[in-house]
C-alpha cells in the first residue's frame, strides 16, 4: 500500500492541522510515512504545499516525484491546480471551492472551476457553508479532509481518533465540532 | 513494531541534543533551522534538565558561547541557516584551531532553491574550509544518531564537528526511534591544558600542524565511517555515488531494480576515499549526486582525468542551480520520468505578501509618499518581512543584501554623494548587525536616516524574542544619535500624514537621524492575545 498526497493551500489557512491529523492517523494505524512541509517566507500569505507520503514499507524520498500523486488535497481552487504535474492519471483531486483572493490578478473563480472539472477525478466542495451549518466557520481545512477521506488509504476511525487527540487541549467544544466538520465532509463526497 | 515519535528532521536533531547530555543550545533565528532551538525550548525534559537555551543576538554570539560552553566541559549545540554560518565564520574556523572540550556541534541548514534565502552556499566547504568533520544525514533517523556520534567523535578528537542539513530533511517529518538511556550532563570542567583556547600564533603554529594530521587520519573513525555504505550491482557501466538527501531520490528511483546499480552513499566528510576508489575501479561512469555545490565531484575530477567519466552538475547532467528532486534524479539515470497534467494558464503567481494589519505595511506607505520628491534609488533595506516591500505595490526598497547591510551600504552611499541616503532595517536585524553599522555613520556623522521599523519579534521565522524590545531608542542614544534626530512614529494609517512629515523632516538633516517606528507584528500580538485569553 502506497499513498502519495499533496496538501495545497495559502498561508495561513490550516493545511498543517490537515497534516497534523492524516500524520496522528498514520501513526496509529502503524504506517511509515513522511511528510515535507515549506516553513519561512512562503507563510506570508503566499502558495503554500506539503508532500505527505503513506506506506506500509519505509518511505525512501521526501518530495513525491512528478506524476505520482495519489490524491490532491487543497483548501483554495486555484492552488489546487498548482499542483497538476505531480497528479497521477488515477488520482484524485479534492478541492474547497472558496478563493482567496490576496493578488491583484486572481482569474475568474467559474474559469478555475472549470479548469478543475476537466480532471477526471475531481470532488469539490463549498467547504466554508459546510463548516458555518456544523457550527465553526474555520473548520473549513476539516471539511476538505472529510471530504478527501475516502481516497486516504486509512480507516475512518482513525482519523476521527486523530482529530480527538489534535485537539483535545482545546475543550470538547471544538473537538466536537471537528469531527461534525470531518463527518459533514466524507458524506458530502459518499452522496455524490 | 516501530517507535511512534514523529519528528521534523531539526526537531530529531534536537531531541538527540537532549538525549545525549546537552547543557548549551545557541542560535539565531533562520529558515530552515529554527526549530532545532524553538524544540528545545518547547522540551520538558530540557527545562527539567535546566539546559540553555535563550536566543543569541546573531550567529557569532551564539558560536562563541557555545565554545565557552565546551571550554568548561559541557556538550554545547549552536544552529543557524547557511548564511548564518558566514556571520559565525570567525569563532567556527578558529575554534577548529583551538579544538573543544565539552563536545561541540554546529548545525548548519543549507537552503537549496532558496526557499527562503539569498543564496545557496554549501556548507560542507565550510567543513572542508575550517579542517572539521561533517555529517550529513539523509533521513530524520540517521539525524537523531549522528548527534550521538558527532558528540563522542568531537569529544576524542577535540575538535569541533559540522552537521549539515538541507531544506528537505530540516523541514520532513517522520518517525524516529529513540534511545531509552539519555545520557547525563557533564560535569563543569575546565580544560587540561591552559593555554589550549590561546591562538597566539606561537600556539597557534602548533594547534594547525596537529588540526591538519587529525583532518587527515578522523576519516577512519567508526564514528563516522559507519555511516557511508557500499552497495554491488550487476551493472559496469554505470555506479551512482549518493550523498545526504539525495540518496532518498536515488532509492525512489530505483526501487525494485536496487540489484543493477552499485551503489556508494556517503553522509560523512572528509569523504572515504577508500570507498570512493572501490566504486570508481568497477564502473566505467559514475553519476554523482549532491544537493548544493559540487564537492565531491570536484574532488574526484582534480585536473587530470583519469579517463573514468564523471557525470554531475559540472558536465550539465545535473543543474548546478537550485535542489535536487525526485525527477532531477531520474532524468540523470536516464529514465522517463513520469508527469501529470501542466499547470493551467490561468494559474497565477501568489507570492508571500505583508499580513492584514502589518505596521511595516503602513510605514513603507509614508516612506514611499516621503522620499518620492527625490527620485528612486535612496532606500537600501535588509533581511526580514519588510523585504517584501521590494515587490509591488510598494517597489520600496533598493536592496537587500545581508544582515544589517542597510545601515552600512547607506554610510557608504552617503560617503559617494546620495542624498538621501536611507536605510530600512527591522528591529531584530538591527540588533543582530546593524548597531555597528550606526556607530560608524555617527563616529563621521554620516547624512543617512536609518528607519528602524520594529514590529517588537523576529517575526519573519515565526515571532521569537527579539533582543532589544522596549530599549532600540536608549541603544541609539548610547550610540551618539542626537535625541532631536531620533524620532518615534506609530506606523497606522491614521498617523500617514503626521508620519510622512517626520520622515520628510529627518531626510532633510545633514546628518545621522534615526526613525523608530513601534507597532508589534500582528501575527505575534494575535498569538499573544490568544494565550492571554486561555489564561484567564
Amino acid at each position: 500500500m502506497k499513498n502519495d498526497i499533496i496538501l495545497s493551500g495559502v498561508g495561513g489557512q490550516g493545511i498543517l492541522s490537515i497534516a497534523a491529523v492524516i500524520g496522528l492517523a498514520a501513526v496509529d494505524s502503524n504506517l511509515f510515512l513522511k511528510q515535507s512541509e515549506v516553513h519561512g517566507m512562503s507563510q506570508r500569505g503566499g502558495d503554500v504545499q506539503s508532500h505527505f507520503r503513506l506506506s506500509d514499507k519505509p518511505v525512501a524520498s521526501d518530495l513525491i516525484p512528478l506524476g505520482k500523486a495519489d490524491l490532491i488535497i487543497s483548501v483554495e481552487p486555484m492552488e489546487s491546480l498548482r499542483y497538476l504535474p505531480w497528479l497521477s492519471k488515477q488520482g484524485w483531486l479534492v478541492t474547497s471551492s472558496v478563493p482567496f483572493i490576496n493578488i491583484p490578478d486572481y482569474p475568474p473563480v467559474d474559469d478555475v472551476l472549470a479548469e478543475i472539472k476537466k480532471i477526471k477525478n475531481h470532488v469539490i466542495i463549498d467547504a466554508d457553508s459546510i463548516a458555518r451549518e456544523v457550527g465553526s466557520a474555520r473548520s473549513g481545512n476539516i471539511v476538505v479532509l472529510g471530504a478527501a477521506s475516502p481516497f486516504i488509504n486509512m480507516p475512518f476511525s482513525s482519523l476521527e481518533k486523530a482529530i480527538r487527540k489534535l485537539f483535545e487541549r482545546k475543550g470538547e467544544e471544538i473537538v466536537t465540532v471537528n469531527l461534525k466538520a470531518l463527518k459533514a465532509g466524507r458524506d458530502f463526497t459518499g452522496l455524490k | 513494531m516501530m517507535n511512534k515519535t514523529l519528528l521534523l528532521g531539526d526537531e530529531a536533531i534536537a531531541q538527540a541534543a537532549i538525549d545525549a547530555g546537552l547543557s548549551g543550545m545557541y542560535a539565531y533565528p533562520g529558515t530552515p533551522s529554527t526549530e532545532i532551538m524553538e524544540y528545545i525550548q518547547s522540551s520538558d525534559t530540557a527545562a527539567e534538565r535546566n539546559i540553555h537555551r535563550e536566543w543569541s543576538s546573531n550567529e557569532k554570539t551564539a558560536i562563541e558561547a557555545a565554545l565557552g560552553m565546551s571550554y568548561a566541559g559541557k556538550r554545547a549545540m549552536v544552529a543557524m541557516k547557511h548564511v548564518g554560518l558566514n556571520v559565525a565564520a570567525d569563532g567556527f574556523i578558529n575554534s577548529a584551531l583551538t579544538g573543544v572540550n565539552g563536545g561541540l556541534i554546529v548545525v548548519s541548514a543549507d537552503d537549496p532553491s532558496m526557499h527562503s534565502s539569498q543564496n545557496e552556499q554549501d556548507s560542507r566547504f565550510y567543513a572542508k574550509f575550517a579542517f572539521v568533520p561533517c555529517f550529513e544525514p539523509s533521513n530524520q533517523q540517521e539525524a537523531y544518531d549522528m548527534v550521538f556520534d558527532a558528540f563522542e567523535l568531537s569529544e576524542k578528537y577535540k575538535i569541533p564537528v559540522l552537521l549539515r542539513i538541507t531544506t528537505r530533511l530540516a523541514h520532513s517529518r517522520a518517525s524516529v526511534r529513540l534511545t531509552k538511556h539519555p545520557a547525563p550532563q557533564k560535569k563543569l570542567t575546565l580544560p587540561q591544558d591552559p593555554v589550549q583556547f590561546v591562538l597566539l600564533p606561537a600556539i597557534a603554529r602548533k594547534k594547525y600542524k596537529a588540526l591538519l594530521k587529525t583532518y587527515d587520519t578522523i576519516r577512519y573513525d567508526a564514528r563516522l565511517e559507519k555511516y557511508n555504505s557500499f552497495s554491488d550491482g550487476r551493472k559496469r557501466d554505470l555506479g551512482v555515488i549518493a550523498c545526504g538527501i539525495a540518496y532518498n531520490y536515488l532509492l525512489e528511483n530505483i526501487e525494485g531494480k536496487e540489484d543493477d546499480y552499485p551503489v556508494l552513499k556517503i553522509a560523512t566528510y572528509p569523504f572515504p576515499d577508500d570507498l570512493i576508489k572501490g566504486i570508481a575501479g568497477r564502473c566505467r561512469e559514475l553519476l554523482v549526486l549532491e544537493e548544493g555545490y559540487p564537492l565531491i565531484e570536484e574532488g574526484l575530477r582534480g585536473f587530470l582525468n583519469n579517463g573514468l567519466k564523471i557525470l554531475g552538475k559540472l558536465d550539465g547532467t545535473i543543474p548546478r542551480d537550485g535542489e535536487l528532486t525526485p525527477a532531477v534524479v531520474a532524468k540523470a539515470l536516464g529514465f522517463e520520468a513520469a508527469h501529470g497534467e501542466n499547470v493551467p494558464s490561468l494559474v497565477r503567481m501568489r507570492p508571500p505578501s505583508f499580513c492584514k494589519g502589518c505596521g511595516h505595511a503602513d510605514m513603507f506607505n509614508s516612506l514611499i509618499e516621503a522620499v518620492s520628491l527625490y527620485g528612486p534609488g535612496h532606500v537600501f533595506s535588509d533581511i526580514g518581512c519588510y523585504t517584501l516591500g521590494a515587490l509591488p505595490p510598494y517597489n520600496a526598497i533598493n536592496s537587500c543584501v545581508d544582515m544589517g547591510a542597510s545601515v552600512t551600504m547607506a554610510v557608504g552611499a552617503a560617503d559617494a554623494g546620495l542624498f538621501p541616503s536611507i536605510a530600512v532595517i527591522g528591529d531584530s536585524t538591527f540588533t543582530h548587525s546593524g548597531m555597528t553599522g550606526l556607530l560608524d555613520a555617527v563616529n563621521k556623522n554620516s547624512p543617512v536616516t536609518i528607519i528602524i521599523s520594529d514590529n517588537s519579534t523576529t517575526g519573519m521565522t515565526g515571532g521569537q524574542k527579539s533582543q532589544a524590545t522596549g530599549r532600540l531608542e536608549q541603544i541609539c542614544l548610547g550610540m551618539g544619535v542626537s535625541p532631536e534626530h531620533l524620532r518615534n512614529i506609530i506606523p497606522l494609517r491614521k498617523n500617514h500624514e503626521e508620519n510622512t512629515r517626520i520622515m520628510k523632516e529627518e531626510f532633510e538633516y545633514r546628518g545621522v537621524s534615526v526613525i523608530i517606528a513601534v507597532r508589534e507584528c500582528i501575527q505575534t500580538a494575535t498569538r499573544r492575545k490568544k494565550a492571554e485569553s486561555s489564561n484567564e
